[in-house]
């Protein structure tokens, strides 16, 4: 009995730490300056600003999801195939960039991209017309892509290698051609780590203001945006909990999703 | 086919090592700015050990992230041997809300708990940073070690207790040595994700108090000082380092890949 208790300052800490915070969103969310009962706040998400920030970060994240989803499964598969696709290898190249502090990752590509920099210098001196992507929403879906792609390969990489090689050869003996294995068996089987990828994605793209802070010039407004800007210079914490609750609701559809797709959670990233 | 998938890693690779190697390179430039290229120098890290506000800043980093994960470490481990002893039903339902702060963004996380702290009259400070940074911690320790701890079974522990030993003696000798792994790879990555963390940390921060994070972004607008390169290579090639020996050291007698995975997940 007494082994429950050692659970007791973790519970402590759930409830301090994640239920009554949640809960004070909702207060000030569906509360004005004074303290009485408002929607107006929620329902300022209506308003063209906001409306258009939040569906800019929609499709910016659907963007990079996709994106990340195209380059990461063909990437966990040839790793899944290579010699030097040891475990513990892999994890170790996808998660030592973390190392390098996350601004000034982001903020590298300002560098490589700015317009007299290292990429458009390159093309350049190879007679390629420049890209001139830098302050663009182009950019900010490139770093999105840039930091959540570990995400993306890592619950992928991991459910694919839990799948037994010889359920692929037993395939490939009964006449299945590649893109059958591919089709019925590969991509069936890891549909548990697509799924967790896609929200380890999604969730911190359309949340970002960073990465648009610092790669969009300042002048690309995200939802994550607008909602730092009311905490930290306008001082609105009311119209900054409303809004983050019309965000939570895309968060919570996607966890949701996810663990209907991943219900044993062998999809986990570490 | 096989050069294709070769020179697509080779791609991959470059686009996730890029940004590193150019910031590596212009640590060592003469100039302050980022966008032209002087001559060699190692002016920025001399003047990283007298920038005073930098130094604060290291302190603040890696004070918080030590902390937290060691206090994160030990709440959740016990936790996880706690939740062991529950129900089905109460499992799954915990489990469900360790999930939350691992799933949800950053800025709610970080919003939340600054207008908790300042409902509940606490001043924002080092201390309001320790306690976020313990709280998004945890579940990343619950993580690691929750299914050491259930490959482990009861029986060994209960062994234990019939020959004899102390509830606590039995624990200490042997449920913590074979859910040690588990332990390691919890404590590593909750440092990691402490010292990386920048969102959290910029909501539940008081004023006067910067982790290498929020000075760099607090610089952003202006142009960054390239003393923040030439620290960020270091911390880099530090841990870079230790991963390698430790591995070196440990792949003899460990099982080699087994001891870079446990490593690698911090």
């Amino acid at each position: 009995m007494y082994r429950k208790l050692m659970a007791t300052p973790y519970l402590f800490w759930v409830l301090c730490g994640t239920i009554i915070p949640l809960c004070m969103i909702m207060y000030y969310g569906f509360t004005d300056r004074t303290g009485n009962f408002t929607v107006s706040n929620v329902l300022a998400i209506f308003q063209p600003v906001h409306a258009q920030a939040l569906g800019l970060a929609l499709l910016l994240a659907f963007v990079s999801t996709l994106i990340c989803l195209l380059l990461a499964f063909p990437l966990a598969l040839i790793l899944k195939g290579s010699s030097w696709g040891r475990k513990g290898f892999i994890v170790f190249i996808f998660i030592l960039p973390m190392w390098m502090n996350f601004l000034l990752r982001t903020m590298a590509w300002q560098v490589i991209l700015e317009k007299g920099g290292i990429f458009n210098t390159l093309l350049t001196t190879l007679h390629l017309p420049t890209l001139d992507i830098i302050n663009t929403p182009a950019a900010i879906v490139l770093g999105m892509v840039y930091d959540f792609l570990p995400f993306m390969v890592l619950p992928i990489y991991n459910t694919l290698m839990k799948i037994d090689d010889n359920v692929i050869e037993a395939a490939y003996d009964l006449g299945a051609t590649k893109g059958k294995v591919l089709k019925d068996i590969l991509l069936p089987l890891s549909v548990p780590g697509i799924a967790s990828g896609i929200t380890m994605v999604f969730v911190p793209s359309l949340t970002t203001f960073v990465i648009s802070n610092i790669l969009g010039g300042g002048k690309i407004y995200l939802i994550g945006n607008i909602i730092e800007q009311e905490f930290t210079t306008s001082a609105n914490w009311n119209l900054g909990s409303g809004l983050s609750l019309v965000m939570m609701v895309f968060i919570v559809i996607s966890m949701g999703a996810m663990s209907k797709l991943d219900k044993s959670g062998e999809g986990n990233f570490i | 086919m096989k050069k294709i998938k070769m020179i697509y890693l080779i791609v991959i690779m470059m686009f996730l090592y890029l940004p590193i190697v150019t910031l590596m390179v212009f640590s060592f430039n003469e100039s302050k700015s980022m966008f032209k290229w002087t001559g060699l120098s190692l002016r920025w890290y001399k003047e990283m050990f007298t920038d005073t506000q930098m130094l604060s800043a290291i302190w603040n980093t890696f004070s918080i992230a030590l902390t937290a994960s060691v206090v994160a470490t030990v709440i959740g481990t016990l936790a996880c041997v706690g939740i062991m002893q529950m129900g089905r039903r109460s499992q799954t339902a915990i489990m469900g809300l360790n999930n939350i702060p691992l799933l949800n963004a950053d800025i709610v996380t970080g919003i939340s708990l600054m207008l908790s702290f300042i409902a509940f009259g606490f001043y924002l400070s080092w201390g309001t940073v320790l306690m976020a940074h313990i709280t998004f911690c945890i579940p990343y320790v619950i993580l690691s070690v929750m299914p050491k701890l259930k490959q482990l079974g009861a029986g060994s522990y209960e062994a234990a207790l019939d020959l004899g030993a102390s509830p606590f003696y039995a624990f200490r000798k042997v449920v913590i040595p074979d859910i040690k792994p588990g332990i390691v790879s919890g404590f590593l990555l909750s440092f990691t994700m402490s010292v990386d963390d920048f969102v959290v940390t910029h909501f539940t921060r008081g004023a006067g108090i910067n982790t290498i994070s929020t000075l760099i972004y607090s610089q952003v607008k202006v142009g960054i000082r390239p003393t923040l390169f030439a620290l960020s290579t270091v911390i880099f090639l530090v841990v870079l380092v230790v991963l390698v020996l430790v591995n070196f050291v440990s792949g003899k007698d460990n099982g080699e890949e087994e001891f870079f995975y446990e490593v690698a997940q911090g």
